[in-house]
C-alpha cells in the first residue's frame, strides 16, 4: 500500500470524486491557480478546468451562499475555507441554510455539499487562527461533522463526505497535512459513525480525534513504559457519533479520558461523557476525565501556546488520576 | 462599451414608466408586447393578491393565523417574474405573493402553508408566508434577509456552468441592500457574469427604517455601478414598465451577457407585517399620497382604455376568488395538524439512531394538546 501524506490523501479523494462525478466541483479562495493555500487542490485546475475548480472573490459568506444555491440545482459543491476560523463570517449560510433547507422545505430541496478546510491550532497563529469549532457545528441538526486523524481516514472520509446527500462539515488539521501513512489506492470509503481503535488496550480508554489522536498515541506509548495499557479510540465522525464503540471500549477498560483541543465549556467531550455515564455507569471505576485546552483565547508566544493545548504530560496525568495513581 | 458605461445610472427623470397614474400610455413610451389574454391574467393575479392579502390579515386579526405579511401597493413588482420560463429559478423574499401565484402556487397550497396543517407543502415546518415549491423552481423563503441573494447567484452560476440558458431571479427589499449578502452576491454575479436578475422592491420602509437611513447613494440602482452591471430604476407601480424592464434583464441574462439590478420604486402602503403598526413611526399622509399611484388602479385604467375591463368582469374575478378562498380556508382550518410521526423526517436523508430513539420516545407518550389550536 503506498505511503502518502494527509494532504496528498485529500487531494486524491477530491481528484477521484471529481473524475467519478461530473457534478462535483471545488470552490474557494486560492483553490485554482494558486493550487490551494495548503496545496490540497494541487493539479486539480489543470485536470478539471476553471469550470470545476473555481477561484472566488475573498468572501466566505459569498461562496458559501453560492454553494448552497449551486447545490439546489443538482451540483455537489466542495467549499474550501482557508481556515475554519473564517467560516464564522459564513456561518449563517451553513447553519440557517445548508443545514436546514432540507427540513424547512419538507424534503423538497436537499443540499449535498461539503465545507472543508483546516481547523484547530497550528503553530503560533494567534487567537483568530487557532480555534476548534467542531462543537459549534456538532450542535446543529442537519449537519454531519468529520475530523480525520490519518491520511487513510482523510481520503476515505472525504470521499464519503462528497457522496453524502447531506451537508458535511469536514475539518482537517493544518498540523497533519504533512503527516504520512498507508493509504489504499482507488475506491476507499470510510463510513460515518464508525469509530476506529487506533491502539488496543485494556486499562483505560482514551478518546480523541484529529490532531489529538497523534498526541494521545504518544501519551499511550509513555503510559506503556509506566506499565499502563491504554486503548485509543478515534470516533472519526463526530456527528454521527459512534457511541456504541465507545461504550464497548469503556465496558472493557472501566476508565475513560476524553482529549480535545477545543475549550472545555460545551465541548463535545461533555456530550460523550454524558452518553458514557448513561450507557455504562456501572462499568466505570472512576469518573470520566477530560483534557482540553485552557479556557483562554489562544496566545501567540510559543511557550504560552504550548501550555494552552493538551500535551502528553496532561494526558498522562489525567490517566493516572482515573487510575487513582496520583 | 465598457463596464462602467453599461452601468451608467439613469437620472431621476429617467425613472422608467410606460403608463401614467390614470393608466394612459405616456407620450413617447414604448409599450411591451403583451397579449390581451395575458393582460387579463396580470389583472386577475394582482386582484387576487389584493383579495387574499385582505382576507388573510383579517383572519390574522381574528386570532386564527399566527402571522401574515401584506403587499398592498406593491403587487405589480411581483410580476417581474412575467418573462421567466418554467425552468428558470426564483428566490423570493417574503412579500411577493403574486410571484408564487403567477408561477402556479394554488390558493389551496398557499392557505395550507399559512396554517401549517396536515396538507401544508412544508409539513408545518415554516412560519406563515415562508413557502417552498420545488415543482415551481421557487426556493424556500428565508427569515434572515438577503441570504437568498448569494444562493440565487450560485444557482445562476451553476446553470451557466452546466451549459443551459436558464435564469435565476431574486427579490429583496431596499433595506436588504445594506447587508453583506447583497454585496457578496452582487459581486460574485458581476465577476462571474451569472445569469441572474436582482429585483429590489424599494417600498420606502424596512419595518420602521426609512430609505435615507439605508444608504447615502443616489439611488439603490446606482449600487450596480460598483459591481459592473446595469442598474435600472423603474416605476414599480407601473406594471407595464415593470414587465418591460424585466423582459430586458431576463433576455440579457439568457443571452449570456450577465446580471442586472432592477430597482422597483414602490410604496408599502401598510405595515411591515401583522406584528407592525406604522402609525407610530410615519405620517399617515404619506400612504395617502401614494393612493393615486395604486398599481392595480393604473392597470385597470389601461385595460379600460383598451376596452378590456368592465365592472362585471372585475366583480366576477372577485367573487370567484372570494369563494375559492372561503372554500379552502374552511378546509385549511379543518385539515388538522401535521402528523407527529413526521417530526423527525427530513433532518437527514436517513433517520439517525438518536432521532429514531427520540421518535420512539415521542410516540410512546400521550399527545399534548396544541394550545394554539381552536376547538
Amino acid at each position: 500500500m503506498p505511503i502518502i501524506s494527509y494532504r496528498e490523501a485529500l487531494n486524491a479523494a477530491l481528484r477521484e470524486e471529481m473524475q467519478r462525478d461530473e457534478t462535483v466541483f471545488l470552490m474557494g479562495e486560492e483553490v485554482g491557480h494558486y493550487q490551494g493555500a495548503y496545496k490540497v487542490s494541487q493539479g486539480l485546475l489543470e485536470e478539471f478546468s476553471e469550470r470545476r475548480v473555481v477561484d472566488t472573490p475573498i468572501a466566505e459568506l459569498g461562496f458559501s451562499g453560492v454553494g448552497v444555491g449551486a447545490a439546489m440545482v443538482g451540483l455537489r459543491p466542495v467549499i474550501e475555507f482557508m481556515s475554519f476560523n473564517f467560516s464564522l463570517v459564513a456561518i449563517d449560510q451553513i447553519i440557517n441554510h445548508a443545514a436546514k433547507m432540507y427540513q424547512m422545505s419538507a424534503g423538497q430541496f436537499h443540499i449535498p455539499m461539503v465545507f472543508r478546510g483546516p481547523s484547530g491550532p497550528a503553530v503560533q497563529v494567534g487567537a483568530q487562527h487557532s480555534q476548534s469549532f467542531e462543537s459549534y457545528y456538532c450542535y446543529v441538526p442537519g449537519l454531519k461533522v468529520v475530523c480525520p486523524s490519518t491520511p487513510a481516514d482523510a481520503k476515505g472520509l472525504l470521499k464519503t463526505a462528497i457522496r453524502d446527500d447531506n451537508p458535511v462539515v469536514f475539518m482537517e488539521s493544518e498540523l497533519l497535512y504533512n503527516s504520512t501513512g498507508e493509504v489504499p489506492e482507488g475506491e476507499h470509503l470510510v463510513p460515518f459513525g464508525k469509530a476506529e481503535i487506533k491502539r488496543a488496550g485494556k486499562e483505560v480508554t482514551l478518546i480523541a480525534w484529529s490532531k489529538m489522536v497523534e498526541v494521545v498515541l504518544e501519551a499511550a506509548t509513555e503510559l506503556e513504559a509506566l506499565g499502563i495499557d491504554a486503548e485509543v479510540l478515534d470516533p472519526r465522525s463526530l456527528r454521527p457519533l459512534d457511541i456504541d464503540s465507545m461504550v464497548e471500549s469503556v465496558k472493557k477498560t472501566g476508565r475513560c479520558v476524553i482529549v480535545e483541543v477545543g475549550w472545555s465549556m460545551c465541548g463535545l467531550g461533555a456530550e460523550i461523557a454524558f452518553q458514557l455515564q448513561r450507557e455504562c455507569l456501572d462499568y466505570l471505576d472512576a469518573p470520566v476525565e477530560r483534557v482540553t485546552s485552557d479556557d483562554v483565547p489562544m496566545p501567540y508566544a510559543k511557550n504560552l501556546e504550548q501550555e494552552v493545548m493538551p500535551q502528553v504530560k496532561d494526558i498522562v496525568a489525567a490517566v493516572k488520576h482515573v487510575l487513582y495513581l496520583d | 462599451m465598457s463596464a462602467v458605461e453599461v452601468a451608467a445610472v439613469e437620472e431621476e427623470d429617467d425613472l422608467r414608466r410606460v403608463i401614467d397614474d390614470d393608466g394612459k400610455v405616456i407620450s413617447g413610451a414604448s409599450v411591451p408586447k403583451i397579449s390581451d389574454e395575458q393582460l387579463h391574467k396580470l389583472f386577475d393575479t394582482m386582484l387576487m393578491v389584493r383579495i387574499i392579502d385582505d382576507r388573510m390579515m383579517r383572519i390574522q386579526r381574528q386570532g386564527k393565523l399566527g402571522f401574515y405579511m401584506k403587499s398592498l401597493g406593491e403587487e405589480a413588482t411581483h410580476l417581474s417574474v412575467f418573462p421567466l420560463r418554467d425552468d428558470d429559478w426564483v428566490y423570493p423574499s417574503y412579500r411577493e405573493q403574486g410571484a408564487w401565484f403567477w408561477r402556479g402556487l394554488t390558493i389551496e397550497q398557499f392557505l395550507n402553508q399559512l396554517f401549517g396543517n396536515k396538507h401544508d407543502p412544508t409539513k408545518g415546518r415554516q412560519m406563515p408566508v415562508h413557502h417552498s415549491a420545488n415543482w415551481l423552481n421557487c426556493v424556500s423563503i428565508s427569515s434572515p434577509v438577503g441570504t437568498q441573494i448569494p444562493q440565487a447567484v450560485g444557482t445562476a452560476m451553476g446553470m451557466k456552468a452546466s451549459g443551459t440558458d436558464q435564469v435565476a431571479m431574486t427579490f429583496f427589499g431596499e433595506g436588504t441592500s445594506s447587508t453583506g449578502e447583497f454585496h457578496v452576491g452582487m459581486n460574485f454575479a458581476g465577476v462571474s457574469k451569472a445569469p441572474c436578475v436582482f429585483v429590489i422592491r424599494n417600498n420606502g420602509w424596512a419595518i420602521s427604517t426609512g430609505t435615507e437611513k439605508q444608504t447615502a447613494a443616489k439611488s439603490f440602482a446606482s449600487k450596480a455601478v460598483g459591481y459592473g452591471m446595469p442598474g435600472i430604476r423603474v416605476d414599480g407601480n407601473d406594471i407595464l414598465a415593470v414587465i418591460q424592464v424585466a423582459n430586458e434583464a431576463v433576455a440579457r441574462a439568457r443571452r449570456g451577457e450577465g446580471p442586472t439590478l432592477i430597482e422597483c420604486v414602490t410604496y408599502r402602503v401598510e405595515g411591515h407585517s401583522s406584528s407592525d403598526d406604522p402609525s407610530v413611526y410615519r405620517n399617515p399622509a404619506e400612504p395617502e399620497a401614494w393612493g393615486p399611484r395604486d398599481p392595480l388602479n393604473r392597470l385597470r385604467g389601461y385595460l379600460k382604455g383598451k376596452r378590456l375591463w368592465t365592472e362585471g368582469m372585475e366583480k366576477d374575478i372577485s367573487d370567484r376568488y372570494n369563494d375559492e378562498i372561503s372554500k379552502y380556508l374552511k378546509l385549511a382550518e379543518e385539515h388538522g395538524e401535521p402528523d407527529v410521526e413526521t417530526l423527525f423526517d427530513d433532518v437527514y436523508q436517513d433517520l439517525p439512531w438518536h432521532l429514531k430513539e427520540q421518535k420512539e420516545y415521542l410516540l410512546s407518550q400521550a399527545r399534548t394538546k396544541n394550545p394554539h389550536l381552536h376547538n
